[in-house]
């Protein structure tokens, strides 16, 4: 036990004098939101893109985790102050924190996904989740037998209600009738990370008819998946590539490619390209799809991939337009 | 789609949801009645929901996996008894004291174990307890109304959930028709007259505290290896609190309690079915509002039909012998 504390003093007062030591160069920091590193979803997709500049220049990252909420304007000007080039935010909910620091840390460079911070020194990237939403709900029309799919959301917030109504047209595009399902798991941050409620939520729909579910919930939404798996019905995964999760069960997910933009944000900032201002990411840039891979290739049928290219050839050309959420 | 289906689905999520609160309540019931308040519902069933993840994880064996939440239970169960009952020190100190550490050195080992940043996840579809079909399930299915309930609501719920059906008359018999039962009471009631008649209120307590750490395993090994896939950080959500407002609810009797837990699980149920959906009259009711509606409940039937809940006589003291 002593010699177990011992090692990791020494551990980390290395890592300390590294850090230091970084300092001088390139130090980038990554700070994941609520679900956690690996939710196999939202943040996951983050961490890939982070690992991936890692490996490509053997440049180590700073990272932490938020466990709640009061953790994260520590967590930003921790990493400020352990002298970070560039902080990447994955989550919304680092906006207001960062209204507040930003300007305390001009030198940094700020990255915040999913929000929009107006800044000398941060960049936003928003994506269109609407237009990969629209394109699995056009899925989720083509492989529902009784007419009924669902929707389960996380927390219930725009962003989210963004997938909600993206994915409603999706399948009204495809049947206009069909019958959408829509549950959210909650109204605070703990709405990501409990996934025996996705999994009675999901249980819900099923029973009022749905035999297809989309999650947008993070870590939530395993038990969405889980519920899908166990009742023979069909699910779709969000933000990273879920197809594997249940092999047969998740009819195809709704990437996000958070992992690109870490990674680009971190490539950028290594060299000269890096621009404050506001990004959007939508189908036209790759920055949101629908995953096909070895796991999904015999549910997802051929003729479901010739309608969604074809749907997201015209949404490209601007022929269909996915409205997304749009508050009163 | 009707309302008879409908309300047979009901039901059966509302077993689903109830089957960790009933058994935490009856976990709570012996600690209580035996006199020794248990605030560490809590730790001891998220401790054992990481023991039963651990463990699956590891050997892919779900039932040494459920072993180890109750060995798990039982020992923090011990712990507690050796702080408030060898010790005398204050119950409710202790039983916090576990929930803080649980829920700490939870996640901590996880990552340390695990590396998956303080999460268990189990093979999917693999070494969890699975949903039992009973014999005929399947065939009595378009018999009208009977058919139905026997192949949703009875067949088709997993082990654990059968477990925690049977808890129920067998808690009831343990209090009030054995021995032990009584002596039970009676130590959480007036500890001196058990004393006097020349027998062990600490050993009374301890193996009350041992029946707490068995239940809440069960709980707990549930919640990780039955209902979801894994471990996560908090996943009991306040289920202990809820069982142990469950057994005030129920005035620290078995049955009342049970209902207490049913009734709670059904509100849980009812406000997934709720969201979105229109209301005859009402119409479309927003979603914060059905979510708030099992607290709103709760708070109704607290204050207006419960009455006074009497609790046992000697909870929360620690017995000291005269000298």
């Amino acid at each position: 036990m002593l010699k177990s504390i011992g090692a990791a003093i020494v551990a980390m007062t290395l890592l300390s004098t590294a850090t230091v030591v970084r300092a001088a160069d390139f130090q980038p920091a990554l700070i994941f939101d609520m679900g956690g590193k690996f939710d196999a979803s939202f943040n996951e997709a983050a961490y890939h893109g982070a690992e991936k500049f890692k490996q490509d220049t053997g440049i180590s990252y700073l990272e932490f985790e938020i466990t709640n909420e009061s953790q994260r304007e520590q967590a930003l000007s921790r990493m400020a102050r352990r002298g970070a080039n560039i902080v990447v935010m994955a989550g919304f909910s680092f906006a207001t924190p960062l209204e507040t620091l930003a300007d305390q840390y001009p030198d940094t460079k700020f990255v915040i996904i999913d929000a929009v911070v107006d800044k000398p020194n941060v960049e936003s990237i928003v994506f269109k989740e609407q237009e990969g939403s629209f394109l699995v709900g056009m899925a989720a029309a083509l492989a529902s037998k009784t007419g009924t799919t669902g929707f389960v959301g996380g927390m219930d917030i725009p962003l989210i209600r963004n997938f909600q109504v993206g994915y409603e047209e999706g399948v009204h595009y495809v049947k206009p009738d069909d019958k959408v399902l829509v549950n959210y798991a909650g109204d605070t941050a703990a709405a990501w990370s409990d996934p025996a409620k996705g999994n009675e939520l999901a249980i819900s729909q099923f029973d009022r008819g749905a035999d297809v579910v989309y999650h947008a919930a993070g870590a939530t939404g395993r038990g969405v998946l889980q519920a899908a798996a166990d009742r023979g019905k069909l699910g779709i995964g969000v933000d990273s590539n879920q197809n594997g999760l249940y092999p047969g069960h998740v009819l195809t997910s709704m990437v996000k490619r958070v992992d690109v933009a870490v990674y680009e944000a971190f490539k950028e900032a290594q060299g000269d390209g890096w621009k404050p201002g506001t990004r959007v990411l939508g189908l036209r840039e790759d920055g949101v799809g629908y995953a096909v891979d070895d796991h999904n290739a015999s549910i997802l049928t051929t003729d479901m991939r010739q309608k969604l290219e074809a749907a997201k050839a015209e949404i490209i050309a601007g022929k269909i337009v996915v409205k997304g959420y749009q508050p009163n | 789609m009707d309302y008879f289906d409908q309300s047979v689905f009901l039901a059966a999520s509302t077993i689903r949801l109830a089957t960790p609160l009933v058994l935490a309540a009856l976990a709570g019931l012996f600690a209580e009645r035996s006199g020794v308040v248990d605030i560490g519902l809590e730790g001891k069933m998220l401790a054992a929901a990481f023991a039963a993840a651990a463990l699956t994880a590891i050997s892919g064996s779900h039932l040494l996996g459920l072993a180890g939440a109750i060995v798990t239970s039982m020992m923090l169960a011990l712990v507690h008894g050796y702080a408030t009952i060898t010790h005398r020190g204050d119950q409710v100190v202790s039983g916090m004291a576990i929930n803080i550490t649980v829920a700490g050195l939870g996640p901590t080992l996880a990552e340390a174990w695990f590396g998956q940043a303080g999460r268990i996840s189990l093979p999917p579809g693999r070494g969890r307890f699975m949903p039992i079909e009973l014999p005929f399930a399947a065939g009595v299915r378009d018999i009208p109304i009977v058919g139905l309930v026997y192949t949703d609501i009875i067949s088709g719920q997993n082990l654990l959930t059968y477990i925690a059906v049977l808890t129920i008359p067998l808690a009831v018999w343990v209090l009030y028709c054995t021995r032990f039962g009584l002596r039970l009471r009676a130590v959480g009631e007036n500890p001196a007259a058990v004393d006097t008649a020349g027998i062990s209120v600490a050993s009374l307590r301890y193996r009350a505290l041992l029946m707490t750490g068995l239940l809440c395993g069960i709980a707990g090994a549930y919640l990780s290896i039955a209902q979801s896939e894994g471990f996560t950080r908090d996943m009991t959500a306040g289920k202990g609190y809820l069982a142990l407002a469950a057994l005030i609810f129920g005035k620290w009797r078995p049955v009342p309690a049970v209902l207490a837990c049913l009734l709670f699980a059904f509100t849980d149920a009812l406000q997934a079915r709720l969201q979105g959906v229109s209301l005859p009259g009402i119409g479309s009711v927003p979603t914060q509002l059905v979510q708030a509606l099992p607290y709103v409940l709760t708070i109704i039937l607290l204050a207006g039909f419960v009455g006074r809940a009497v609790a046992p006589r000697a909870v929360g003291k620690p017995y000291v012998k005269e000298r």
